[in-house]
């Protein structure tokens, strides 16, 4: 029974629910409409691997793949909030590159000449600057939405301009590099990721942190007299959870540092290099576990406290949630307040990988998050998304990117296909959406 | 009755609304276990009136007295705070989340860490709904799914959950059938017997008699006029209604008066 269901489930999605699928669904109460992101997901890997002649599954490339969703995945964590409450943030991208600029700068000019050079502190201030720079902007453009009542489209369609403006003052358009050395493993790279121990050590943490919540789950549903899971359900998805995270570690400690970095990082700890030449893994990247946790605690806001309720009360019906005593305004704020520290912390993994800040760095990163949020879920009339579906969208347009160039398809025809992708996909789920209501 | 202390008092109220008086000099009380109904055509104020006590909307004049003091009432939250719950004519529930959100909205149960308690929401929701609506069992789902009744009853359950005082009907059966209609008459017997003031906003001249102590007619944002409904016949209230005649049974208030000079 199990067996067939794991087979049946991806399709689930698409043909009509035959009786085992139903019966599955029902018992495991997961979501259809992620198990066919999932789907979908699994699709486009499969197809690119075949087409490029076994390029795309490889470790080297999800690694890469993992690391260049970061950025995007993190700020489509708070595009989801936003758009959510029907509104929108058009400004992402050229905030993006102002935080880059001010965060360069502050840790290559300012703290280098008040501190000396290489001080540890450099990459934690400048990190700071960045995220209070993030939540200024954020909150001043949300108090113009939110108090002022100015569309949020118009001001972050200005913020668009003016923070794109102002990423070129920082410096007169001089790219700022390098970064400091500890701030750089926010990145990635092979130093910028956390190696095979730490990996599995972190693997198994995650797995027992989901049985340990399918376990307080089924004790709180008991508790209260709720219907439970049966427990081959609980099982399944036990089994199918750990799976997943261990297979990502087993994958990304499988993908082995490039031999020139092996050689020096063995000249310099004086370890002799074997005749087969040794095997040092990368393990889980910086900047990935940075979007995990992102993504993590922006599911616990969105779902488990006040202000996430809120958020999807006013996205339900705005005029509710007012009557119902919500201050809408503030919360409205809060939102933008949020996605201007996400756009900080994207803006700090972007600008590490590059070693470097450049006034261009973002650039139409604004519209990658709002696909990224609306492939994933998020309806754009308001009230409907998850932080999880944002980030899997996320991974979905990046997966487009990196197969296209595999394949060697032309830019122009990369941004076609990509244009056409966001289409299909918003014109799939309004269909599904029509039938499950 | 009369002689006691009013649960609430609204005094010389008004409001504008860009040059245009939705609601002029008008005054009513309510008092404990009595059911006050206010008729009056579309647009004569009524809804406006009773947004003003449920605190949506901010008086430009007049005051309000809870239990014979005078009461700040500025914004939802703080209605509440004195026991005024309400039941809109649109329900104002947020459609995407489901009951139990919408029965805590603003009011949520907390875990001691600080979290929503999910949990224990939807358990006091499921009692609520057992008392109101027994056979309801939808609780997982978001309320755009709910029939018309189901999500009439959510918004009920959500006004009379946190021990209201002054309860605001606006047009509470207007969007049911008969059955449910009087389902919602015998639950405001039932409240009225709890010693729950409240304020009935109808249309339904028959449904006003037969659950009104007294009525309050509007007409062009001012009050026609006041009168116990054993005092005056159904063909007086729509004489009232519609023309602003006040009868002699009615106590006059500044509506009629005008229409007098007219």
């Amino acid at each position: 029974m199990t067996d067939m269901a794991i087979q049946a489930a991806p399709q689930g999605a698409s043909a009509s629910a035959t009786g085992p699928v139903a019966r599955f669904l029902k018992a495991t109460e997961l979501d259809t409409r992620m198990l066919g992101m999932l789907g979908a997901l699994v699709v486009i890997w499969i197809g690119f691997h075949l087409l490029s002649g076994g390029l795309f599954l490889t470790p080297r490339n999800l690694w890469n793949l993992s690391v260049q969703s970061a950025s995007i995945a993190v700020m489509s964590t708070g595009m989801v909030l936003v758009i959510v409450t029907r509104n929108i943030d058009l400004s992402v991208g050229s905030l993006l590159g102002f935080i880059g600029m001010i965060v360069g700068v502050t840790q290559a000019q300012y703290l280098p000449e008040l501190l000396g050079f290489g001080h540890p502190m450099i990459w934690v201030l400048a990190l700071v600057v960045g995220i209070v720079v993030g939540a200024i902007v954020g909150g001043l453009q949300g108090y113009i939405i939110a108090f002022l009542g100015v569309p949020a489209f118009i001001v972050t369609l200005g913020g668009l301009l003016v923070w794109r403006g102002a990423a070129w003052w920082v410096t007169s358009g001089r790219t700022v590099a390098p970064m400091d050395p500890t701030f750089r493993l926010i990145g990635g790279g092979p130093e910028g990721a956390i190696g095979a121990t730490w990996s599995w050590i972190l693997g198994i943490i995650l797995c027992l942190a989901i049985i340990a919540m399918l376990v307080s789950g089924r004790k709180q549903r008991r508790k209260f007299n709720f219907p439970l899971r049966p427990l081959w359900a609980e099982g399944f998805l036990g089994f199918v959870g750990c799976g997943l995270v261990l297979g990502a570690v087993a994958i990304a400690n499988s993908y082995p540092w490039p031999r020139g970095i092996v050689r020096r990082y063995a000249e310099a700890n004086n370890i002799a290099i074997p005749d087969g030449g040794l095997f040092i893994a990368h393990g889980i990247a910086i900047p990935v576990l940075v979007a995990i946790g992102v993504g993590i605690v922006m599911t616990f806001i969105a779902t488990r406290t006040r202000f996430g309720r809120y958020v999807f009360a006013i996205g339900g019906n705005q005029e509710a949630a007012e009557l119902a005593g919500i201050n809408t305004r503030w919360v409205i704020m809060k939102i933008f307040i949020l996605m201007g520290i996400l756009t900080a912390i994207a803006s700090a993994i972007s600008t590490a990988r590059l070693n470097a800040a450049t006034n261009a760095q973002g650039t139409l990163d604004e519209l990658l998050v709002i696909a990224a949020a609306v492939i994933g879920g998020t309806s754009l009339g308001g009230g409907v998304g998850t932080i999880a579906g944002a980030m899997i969208g996320a991974v979905l347009m990046q997966s487009l990117a990196t197969g296209m160039i595999l394949l060697g398809v032309d830019t122009p025809l990369q941004n076609i296909v990509v244009g056409l992708v966001l289409v299909v996909a918003v014109w799939l789920d309004t269909i599904y959406r029509k039938r499950v209501a | 009755m009369e002689k006691k202390t009013p649960l609430v008092e609204m005094k010389n109220i008004s409001i504008a609304f860009g040059g245009i008086h939705a609601v002029e000099d008008a005054s009513l009380d309510l008092h404990e276990g009595e059911v006050v109904a206010l008729l009056g055509h579309n647009g004569a104020g009524k809804s406006t009136l009773i947004k003003i006590l449920s605190g949506a909307y901010k008086r430009d004049n007049g005051k309000i007295f809870v239990n014979g003091e005078e009461a700040q009432i500025n914004n939802p939250r703080d209605a509440k705070k004195y026991g005024i719950e309400t039941i809109y004519q649109t329900l104002a529930l947020a459609d995407n989340v489901d009951a139990a959100a919408n029965l805590f909205l603003g009011r949520e149960l907390m875990t001691p860490w600080g979290t929503l308690d999910d949990v224990a929401m939807e358990s006091e929701t499921r009692k609520v709904m057992a008392r109101l609506n027994p056979r309801f069992q939808r609780f997982k789902e978001p309320v755009s799914r709910l029939s018309g009744g189901q999500r009439q009853s959510v918004a009920i359950a959500r006004a009379i959950y946190f021990d209201a005082r002054v309860l605001i009907m606006d047009e509470p059966t207007a969007a049911l059938g008969p059955q449910e209609t009087a389902q919602v008459s015998d639950l405001v017997r039932q409240l009225k017997k709890d010693g729950i003031g409240i304020f009935l906003i109808s249309h339904d001249i028959h449904d006003v008699f037969d659950l009104a102590d007294r009525v309050v007619v509007m007409k062009n944002g001012q009050v026609v006029g006041t009168a116990h409904t054993k005092d005056v016949t159904e063909d007086e209230v729509l004489g009232m209604i519609i023309l602003g005649k006040c009868p002699p049974g009615a106590i006059p208030g500044p509506g009629a008066i005008q229409a007098a000079a007219a």
